[in-house]
């Protein structure tokens, strides 16, 4: 059994813009679309450009657009599709080359966020944390970094100064963290322009999130607190 | 060719990398540490660690028994000074990165919880649920983005360690997305790139694990200790080898053959503990060589099943119920409908043992320098000396951490005051790099990189599998002497300077190449069974401590064939004795 996989190529040394090539692929119940990748590189065509490493949606390297929906290869699977599928590189991200994006401007945004426990204390012991506690940010701590919900944002494909839905749930992730005291230092970015304000509500990084986190609500929530925020700055004198 | 100088270059932001930037950047926050990958950080292997790290925790442990299961573990080839020290440092490592606000699994009352694990008399492996590594990777990554002394250099590749003297210059690094050349120069260079289990056909390792660092020090006349003894991991799903996690086994999974009998206890792990009742260092939580022997013993007996063409035994989880599924094996769950179509609350999961973990690596003192000095390995490329012929499950997490740590504070301790920004014997050896790169590239080729790695992770896997013997091994070798002079015939036909895949295959395999003749050379002359490294030839079945309680070091001759050497184990306070599970410890004991 064979299907089609139509691929947006491009190279950046050769080409003004990217062009669909097609390429023929076995397949059978368990073929990945990047089994089917690697199976063209190997056979057909070594010049082909992805990237990829744990092949079991966890390292969050081998996002990609199936059917201009943004996927992890590896967790997309050929049987789930008619005769031809066609992949490109992850929409909103400038192209480097062939299927691989330039996620630099997330990885700038995640860190714009300050992503990491803020919070002086100098024990020698673990904070408590109930499971309770746990559960209230635990969903957030899960993002795997790929990436697909930028993809899927139609704010950030027009502004991409938008934070976007990661950024926004790993700051939300800490914040929520009852260990955590950098609420206050987080809030100024959220509250900005590009923070969680400029979301317009579409949902779409939810449908497409691998990890099905709802970074919609995590930008919500974000709303509420932004909105809780304000309140406070206005009634302090 | 560009020219970067820096303090201290780490390669490998994977758990290892980060915590030794981390380290360094604490106490020299003036300084510039410059981290490198090949990847983003946050695709480094470490994300795919499922089970957990150790240290002792509850009142009714002790570092001493951490330290007895690890030296047993380890068939007595571990360096007793260096599970001295790690089962010291461990907890305080753990609480670290709890500090830093890795979201370790809870009891009710919010304190940490701990869970079984293979191999370890009590209950001390800290969890994250079943992602462990994944929460611990973004923890560091994240924390590491605090420090403005931590400079990235995303999808860097490095071809080559610069050194004079004996004395480490930096690095030429090839950056993906340009293609060009950077000549990166640095007092200290911290190699943390993992292992290389990307060697074998069936692994648990994402495609990136293809034993770079190894063979860069390699390459520059530092050893390569005890390269033979290589971890099957017992539960891998069939085809693919996705790592299911021994937590699995922890929470009380059993393992069953096709008669949906649970065949570990023939193999002196028993008596059968009751479902639903695991007990620590019997049955299925007995240690990860013994499980994987197992099943190659099962399989010669014709006793497992057939998975789509692969032999496998069975994880059986569905006492545990779905509830206790969802809350402490979710990843489990979804893996395994993902990529085996079986859902674990129902139907038993289909497993075989993959390649899972390299104990050997790059000869390092306990704070991580190599006889380079200035050269540092820490990690899975590393050997330290914790694992010997055996790692316990659990203990490779918390090594990242403890080790990364010694090597991120002894490099910048010992900066010199002012690093040089040129080197002319740096700046020779870079281009003879180059021109060697240049020298790579051709014409449209008969063999393929794909079909030549494959012929190596297919011999690999023949030769140097969970049994061994000398006809094996030495046909192992010849195929990888032949395809290592294949490689050396063969082209990069795709001229691309930007992301070219083809290139990075060809050196990703001249790398493993090195990496897979030390450790078919090592276990070759090793005539002994120990721990990982079992043999069927006669009169070898068994272990051998008049002649081999030693570790091999493998050094790179000057004509490229691997020369062996020996050294002594270091044994401060447990005498070799026979390792002995279930029932047998008791009555040892």
């Amino acid at each position: 059994m064979e299907k089609t996989l139509i691929i947006q190529r491009y190279n950046p040394e050769q080409d003004q813009a990217p062009s669909a090539k097609r390429y023929q692929v076995p397949f059978d119940h368990s073929t990945s679309v990047l089994d089917a990748l690697l199976y063209i590189q190997q056979q057909l065509d070594p010049t082909l450009a992805f990237r990829w490493s744990c092949r079991m949606a966890i390292c969050g390297s081998c996002g990609v657009m199936v059917n201009k929906i943004p996927k992890l290869g590896c967790k997309t699977f050929l049987r789930d599709y008619p005769a031809e599928l066609t992949i490109s590189a992850l929409d909103h991200f400038p192209i480097e080359k062939d299927l691989i994006s330039d996620m630099a401007v997330f990885l700038d945004h995640l860190q714009a966020v300050k992503p990491y426990l803020i919070n002086d204390s100098n024990s020698a012991e673990p904070h408590r944390q109930t499971p309770a506690q746990l559960k209230k940010y635990q969903k957030f701590s899960s993002c795997i970094n790929c990436g697909l919900c930028y993809a899927a944002c139609p704010q950030f494909g027009l502004n991409p100064e938008f934070l976007g839905p990661a950024a926004i749930v790993t700051a939300q992730r800490y914040n929520l963290d009852s260990r955590d005291q950098g609420k206050a230092q987080r809030m100024p970015q959220l509250n900005g322009k590009n923070g969680v304000w400029a979301c317009t509500f579409v949902g779409f990084c939810a449908d497409v999130c691998p990890k099905q986190l709802d970074p919609a609500a995590a930008v919500n929530q974000g709303k509420v607190a932004s909105a809780t925020d304000m309140l406070i700055s206005i009634f302090k004198p | 060719m560009q020219v970067l100088t820096t303090d201290i270059i780490v390669v490998g932001g994977g758990g290892a990398g980060l915590r030794a930037a981390i380290a360094a950047a604490q106490i020299r926050p003036d300084a510039r540490i410059s981290l490198l990958s090949k990847v983003y950080p946050m695709r480094s292997h470490t994300v795919a660690a499922e089970g957990g790290a150790a240290a002792v925790t509850l009142a009714e442990d002790s570092l001493d028994a951490h330290f007895q299961d690890t030296v047993a573990g380890s068939d007595w080839l571990a360096d007793q000074l260096v599970v001295e020290h790690f089962v010291k440092a461990a907890y305080q490592e753990l609480v670290q990165l709890e500090h830093w606000g890795c979201p370790w699994s809870r009891k009710a009352d919010g304190s940490v919880q701990v869970r079984r694990f293979g191999g370890m008399k009590t209950e001390r492996t800290w969890f994250a649920a079943d992602k462990t590594g994944f929460h611990i990777l973004h923890t560091l990554f994240q924390t590491s983005m605090k420090s403005p002394a931590i400079r990235r250099l995303d999808e860097f590749f490095v071809l080559d360690l610069l050194v004079s003297e004996q004395q480490v210059l930096g690095v030429l690094a090839l950056q993906l997305n340009s293609g060009e050349l950077f000549q990166i120069l640095a007092p200290k260079v911290i190699l943390a790139t993992g292992g290389a289990g990307r060697l074998f056909h069936y692994n648990t390792n994402g495609g990136i694990v293809t034993g770079d660092g190894m063979a860069l020090a390699y390459r520059h006349g530092v050893a390569l200790r005890d390269m033979e003894f290589v971890q099957y991991h017992p539960t891998g799903l069939p085809g693919s080898g996705i790592l299911i996690t021994e937590a699995a086994r922890g929470e009380g999974g059993i393992l069953l053959n096709k008669d949906g009998y649970r065949y570990l206890q023939d193999y002196g792990l028993g008596p059968e503990t009751p479902l639903g009742q695991p007990q620590n260092k019997y049955m299925e939580l007995g240690p990860r060589d013994k499980l994987s022997q197992a099943f190659w013993q099962q399989q010669q007996a014709g006793l497992t099943a057939d998975y789509q063409g692969h032999a496998v035994v069975y994880l059986d989880l569905r006492h545990l119920g779905a509830q206790k599924l969802a809350e402490r094996l979710p990843f489990i769950c979804e893996l395994s409908r993902s990529y085996v179509n079986i859902d674990p609350v129902q139907q038993p999961i289909p497993i075989r043992p993959a390649v899972h973990y390299t104990m050997g690596g790059i000869l390092t003192e306990l704070h991580g320098e190599t006889r380079i000095s200035g050269l540092y390995a820490v990690g899975e490329c590393a050997s330290v000396g914790l694992h010997g012929a055996n790692r316990l499950g659990s203990n490779s997490l918390t090594e990242l951490l403890v080790f990364g740590k010694a090597a991120g504070e002894h490099a910048a301790q010992s900066l010199p005051p002012m690093p040089r920004s040129h080197s002319t014997a740096a700046t020779e050896q870079a281009r003879t790099q180059q021109r060697r790169l240049a020298s790579l590239f051709g014409g449209k080729q008969q063999q393929s990189i794909a079909s030549l790695r494959k012929a190596m992770t297919l011999a690999m896997e023949q030769g140097c599998g969970i049994y061994r013997d000398e006809q094996g091994m030495q046909q192992c070798r010849t195929t990888l002497v032949s395809l290592q002079q294949q490689l050396a015939d063969l082209k990069v036909s795709d001229h691309s300077k930007v992301f070219n895949a083809e290139l990075i295959q060809y050196l990703e395999l001249s790398f493993g190449l090195d990496v897979a003749l030390t450790l078919c050379e090592s276990a070759l002359a090793r005539t002994e069974s120990r721990g990982a490294h079992q043999r069927l030839d006669p009169g070898m079945t068994r272990r051998n401590d008049q002649d081999f309680l030693q570790h091999t070091l493998a050094y790179r001759a000057a004509d490229g064939s691997v020369a062996l050497r020996y050294q002594p184990v270091r044994i401060t306070s447990l005498p070799p004795a026979a390792r002995v599970y279930g029932a047998a410890a008791k009555q040892g004991a």
